[in-house]
């Protein structure tokens, strides 16, 4: 009964899965050519590309003419940079700001950390990311003109990620139960040692589905990037649609985030199904 | 040598110990018994500082641990515990667990703490799941781990706060029996426990406490033969009639 359950389930599972990365398919469309584009336009649309109409036409002139599918590419590596920089800054953030804040509850005190980390995490979270964005380059580096704009940015977003991943680590920590800290305290292990061998290692792998959606977030946040200047896979696609005139470039952009999305949440249910199967040690299976 | 001096704790407006003074000498194993909530595992967790004390002082070898100053870390080294609910790292193997402590704290080399680790599990019998996740392993034995555990840190005494509360009935044993071996080898330690036949064959000394207090003491002939108090005759009539 579980093993048929367990058997459909994986067949839609499968299903989805094919659904999903058919997706991809769509984009080899970015490397055709023109001539080849003319042939399916005569079969597809009936025109050729010289005339005005016709999607593909439209789309040979979004992306292919002067090439700029390679904005799109170049403004891609860009969000992904920016995404990298700040998950990784705002995990190392959060890190440090979760376990402040948590040794303050458990009794080990430094009242002005707590105090600070509490205030970043009130403004970070209290504040849109697009003006903390703003404020940090023309305000706080406003001076600084020669640091690249998309360094600024990632540190901007990683800034701003670390307010949200404190939560989530704060969380994580509360729930691993206080027997843990008693019986590495017991053993003559100081809170330090206890918290990294025994608590971290588990709330990190608790959170780490949230700290994936949160990930996911910070792809899509990045997006606002361009108002500082950096052009990324958004403003990429703004700067071919006021070329163009065209809308496409957008219906571009959206899916390109979509299939990043797509396989990020692939990802993660790759890592939970994992998890689980590590988890899953029922009693005398041997 | 464990010495408890006029020790209080309060949780909140309640006083759940009040006015404890007793002494653990090396080599004795004292039971210390009583009825749901009369503070026995306090009283255990007051002597590793788990719980602070609201006040009065517990002192191990001379050392006033409640002092301020004190580094508790050091002297919870020489003190090991087992916990009614276990407390195994789960992300941990069984070797790990066991040698976590003793290469944090630097106190063995790798090679020293896993040999140490196989001793320790040959002899509460569970060598073969030294590998072994802690899920995957019944009460009894995750138990038995846990008291590995504790031992590899080479304790002076060990407390054990209600080691088999959590067990099923046919696990009890295999925990007991290990209790006991290092009871016959002459451990110092303090048991809070409802078994109160292992009580009476293991302990040296049986504490009864009641309501925050030590309400008898004595040896175990004397304590479950021949009770002085009202209070301990009406408390061992119930847990001792079937």
């Amino acid at each position: 009964m579980q093993d048929t359950l367990e058997l459909r389930k994986r067949q839609r599972r499968r299903c989805l899965d094919r659904l999903l990365w058919s997706i991809p398919a769509v984009l080899p469309l970015f490397l055709f050519t023109g001539e080849n584009v003319a042939a399916l336009n005569a079969i597809f649309v009936g025109q050729s590309i010289e005339g005005s109409g016709g999607i593909l036409a439209e789309f040979h002139r979004n992306f292919i003419e002067g090439g700029r599918y390679m904005w799109l590419l170049d403004g891609l590596l860009l969000t992904l940079f920016m995404s990298a920089m700040a998950a990784l800054i705002g995990m190392i953030i959060g890190l440090i700001l979760s376990v402040i804040r948590v040794s303050y509850r458990a009794g080990v005190r430094i009242p002005i950390l707590n105090a600070l980390a509490g205030a970043y995490i009130a403004v970070i979270r209290g504040t849109p990311v697009m003006v903390q964005l703003l404020i940090i380059y023309f305000s706080i580096f406003g001076n600084l003109t020669d640091i690249p704009p998309v360094l600024v940015a990632g540190l901007a977003f990683g800034i701003n990620s670390g307010g949200y991943m404190a939560e989530i680590f704060r969380a994580g920590i509360e729930s691993i139960g206080v027997g843990q800290t008693e019986a590495g305290r017991s053993l003559g292990l100081s809170y330090g040692q206890t918290m990294r061998r025994i608590i971290l290692p588990q709330a990190i792998r608790n959170v780490l589905p949230t700290m994936f959606n949160e990930f996911i977030t910070l792809l899509k946040e990045t997006s606002v990037a361009g108002f500082i200047a950096v052009d990324d896979l958004t403003r990429a696609g703004n700067n071919i649609r006021s070329k163009t005139w065209s809308n496409q470039p957008l219906y571009a952009v959206a899916l390109i985030y979509l299939i990043l999305v797509l396989g990020l949440t692939r990802l993660l249910s790759v890592l939970e199904k994992r998890m689980r199967r590590s988890d899953r040690r029922p009693m005398g299976t041997d | 040598m464990i010495e408890v001096i006029d020790l209080c704790k309060d949780f909140g407006d309640i006083r759940v110990l009040d006015g404890i003074n007793m002494r653990i000498e090396d080599g004795e194993q004292v039971a210390i018994i009583g009825p749901s909530g009369s503070g026995k595992s306090t009283l255990l967790r007051c002597l590793n500082l788990l719980e602070r004390p609201t006040s009065g002082q517990v002192i191990v070898d001379g050392i006033d641990i409640t002092a301020p100053k004190t580094n508790i870390n050091l002297i919870r080294r020489r003190m090991g515990m087992v916990f009614q609910s276990f407390n195994l790292f789960p992300h941990l193997s069984v070797k790990d667990n066991i040698t976590l402590a003793p290469l944090q704290l630097k106190l063995a080399t790798k090679a020293e703490a896993e040999e140490r680790a196989a001793e320790l599990l040959r002899r509460v019998g569970l060598l073969d799941k030294i590998d072994e996740f802690p899920q995957r392993l019944s009460g009894g034995q995750q138990q038995r781990v846990a008291i590995a555990r504790s031992l590899a840190m080479r304790p002076e005494v060990m407390l054990f706060d209600e080691p088999t509360s959590a067990l099923d009935p046919e696990m009890i044993r295999e925990v007991l029996d290990v209790i006991r071996d290092l009871a016959d080898e002459g451990m110092t330690m303090a048991i809070v426990t409802h078994e109160m036949y292992f009580a009476r064959d293991v302990a040296s000394r049986v504490i009864f406490l009641d309501q925050g207090q030590i309400a008898e003491e004595g040896s175990p002939e004397q304590v479950f033969k021949n009770p002085r108090g009202e209070r301990t005759k009406a408390f061992l009539a119930q847990v001792l009639l079937h």
